[in-house]
């Protein structure tokens, strides 16, 4: 970063090279930045479809490819069940993130109160705690609840989330007051101005919030491997993780491999449809705070 | 780890008051608090209660106990697991490989990041294609990638399979104890890029062109304007990946459980996974507590300093 002169240098050097030249030369370079982003992934499909014969082999396309790898896991392991409880227990949450953080959002956003800055303080302070030192009371306040091996582990505690109550008050302030007060006039209670007219405007912001937590909640490992044992409660991610590190796979790279891309699917298509609704999730939370 | 929702400063948070036709409409409304915003911030202040305020003071409480969780006695120990903890060399040990993980992590994550969101900020061919390939690992659950790269990083695997065609020596990725920690740094950075970039691309297009056209009109080289205006005004972003990278290598937990279990020699023992092992596995949970405390205490010095130390008031 010191050396401009050695870098001008460079780039004198470079322009006296032709255009097409230098082109070729930037997009092998970035395809190649590209390819190492995407070869663990291309690593992972292969491998699930490769037979024990080429397990060993360098070339990307099975010569024989062979969907024995799937079987095994559906003998192995319940998997499927594991994906339906991913599904339940995110869906839920993320449906329950959305309505309790949009409904303080709009307490603190629009309505006037004694004490709203505290508590807006407050849930400002609760992001700043790193989530290690709750660890440990969490689970045992699961399980004194009686709630180890269960859907509410999982579900409860993430029910309501500061992130999403910060983003939506921010969205929400903007919502021009004119409509707000005609809805009163009309004589809407604040809950139906919420949902019939704040809702439809905030769309973005709810997708936004939407992916993040059923992402995160989806991705996480710790969490579920702490409070569920039983395997009928896992989720997908804790099952293909334990199955991967775990005897049951008995060292099959094909089968760990087959069991993960089933894991990392779900995610893939959700940020393929929701792209620029990361974007947004990111930019609202980096560059303004 | 979401990375998102953490990390963030009150820093501007709170930013703008209500305007003055909201505080005209309040005053309408005879100024005097309404009651729906008690209902309908009550569900959060019981789970404030619940699932934050209590765990919190339960955590210090247990610091200075012991509970194997399993019995009901806990008697007090006073600062007796903290004294332990000071003294204890696999907790000293776990600190010490997150600062190698930092070491190796901060630099290259700033570096790729910066430069990847250089060149996506440019009219380029494919561009849609080449964010999804950097963006993809950031949306994969980091437990599925490190059972991923368990086999690239493998002595037989793919990454010393080129190696060896390359005429190279094979390397101990996961097997070397020099090697173990900065191996999953580079994966954990291969991981979060994505996420990080994103952050650098949406300060970069905050910058108004018309710095750039100003200073180009002066005279000033493409290599001049990079290092006068966009460096200075990515101050912000900057700060923020530093941050959230020291968070993230505080918090590795994951990676080393998977691919290492904190070996080999406790040089991939992170200070997550030490306190997991404690609590889970030998039911120490005043320790495991003690663990989680100082580790928060930590982070939020260590932060601090670095918001104080980074931070540079930039004007145009």
């Amino acid at each position: 970063m010191s050396l401009p002169t050695s870098s001008y240098a460079l780039q004198r050097r470079l322009k006296s090279w032709p255009l097409a030249f230098r082109r070729l030369l930037f997009y092998a370079l970035l395809l190649l930045g590209a390819l190492t982003f995407l070869m663990p992934f291309l690593y992972m499909v292969s491998t699930s479809l490769k037979g024990v014969r080429e397990m060993h082999t360098m070339n990307l396309i099975p010569r024989e490819p062979t969907l024995d790898h799937f079987k095994a896991v559906f003998t192995q392991i319940p998997i499927g069940r594991a994906m339906l409880n991913s599904f339940f227990v995110y869906g839920l949450q993320t449906a329950s993130v959305l309505v309790f953080s949009s409904i303080v959002g709009y307490a603190l956003a629009r309505l006037k109160f004694f004490g709203r800055e505290f508590i807006f303080n407050i849930i400002l302070l609760t992001m700043m705690i790193p989530g290690q030192l709750l660890l440990i009371p969490l689970y045992i306040l699961i399980v004194q609840f009686g709630w180890a091996d269960s859907y509410q582990a999982l579900i409860v505690p993430g029910m309501v989330s500061a992130f999403g109550i910060f983003l939506f008050r921010q969205n929400f302030k903007t919502i021009p007051q004119e409509l707000i007060d005609a809805a009163h006039v009309d004589g809407a209670t604040e809950l139906q101005i919420l949902f019939r007219i704040v809702w439809p405007l905030s769309l973005p912001s709810l997708i936004t919030v939407g992916i993040f937590t059923f992402m995160g909640g989806w991705n996480d490992f710790l969490w579920p491997s702490i409070v569920n044992r039983e395997l009928g409660v896992q989720t997908l991610t804790q099952m293909v993780t334990l199955y991967g590190i775990g005897g049951q796979a008995g060292g099959q790279t094909g089968a760990v491999m087959a069991s993960s891309l089933l894991a990392v699917v779900p995610m893939v298509i959700v940020y393929l449809v929701f792209q620029r609704y990361y974007l947004e999730g990111i930019a609202s939370t980096g560059v303004k705070g | 780890m979401t990375g998102i929702g953490r990390g963030r400063g009150a820093r501007g948070a709170a930013g703008g008051g209500p305007d003055q036709r909201q505080l005209a409409a309040a005053q309408r409304d005879t100024g005097r608090s309404n009651p729906v915003g008690y209902l309908f911030t009550l569900p959060y202040l019981v789970f404030f209660a619940v699932f934050t305020a209590y765990p919190l003071g339960f955590a210090i409480y247990l610091t200075f106990h012991n509970w194997n969780i399993v019995r009901p006695d806990r008697p007090f120990v006073g600062l007796r697991n903290f004294e332990r903890l000071f003294s204890d060399e696999l907790f000293w040990r776990a600190l010490y490989n997150t600062v190698i993980f930092l070491a190796v992590h901060i630099p290259l994550q700033i570096a790729v990041a910066l430069l990847l969101a250089v060149v996506l900020n440019q009219r380029i061919v494919a561009r849609g294609f080449f964010r999804v390939s950097f963006f993809l690992p950031y949306v994969t659950s980091g437990a599925i990638i490190s059972l991923i790269w368990l086999r690239l990083y493998a002595d037989d695997g793919l990454l010393n399979q080129v190696l060896v065609q390359l005429g190279l020596g094979k390397v101990g990725w996961l097997s070397d104890p020099r090697v173990a920690m900065p191996s999953i740094a580079i994966m954990a950075t291969w991981k979060n890029v994505g996420y990080y970039l994103m952050i650098f691309l949406a300060s970069l297009q905050a910058i108004p062109a018309q710095l750039y056209e100003e200073a180009h009109l002066n005279g000033a080289t493409q290599w001049q304007r990079f290092r006068y205006i966009t460096f200075p005004l990515l101050n912000p972003a900057f700060i923020l990946v530093v941050v959230l990278s020291t968070i993230g290598g505080f918090s590795l937990f994951v990676e080393p459980f998977v691919m290492t279990a904190g070996g080999p020699l406790d040089s991939t023992l992170s200070l997550v996974l030490y306190l997991y092992q404690q609590a889970f596995q030998f039911l120490r949970m005043g320790y495991a507590a003690a663990i989680g405390l100082v580790l928060a205490v930590l982070i939020f010095l260590v932060t601090f300093v670095q918001r104080r130390y980074l931070e540079k008031e930039v004007g145009y």
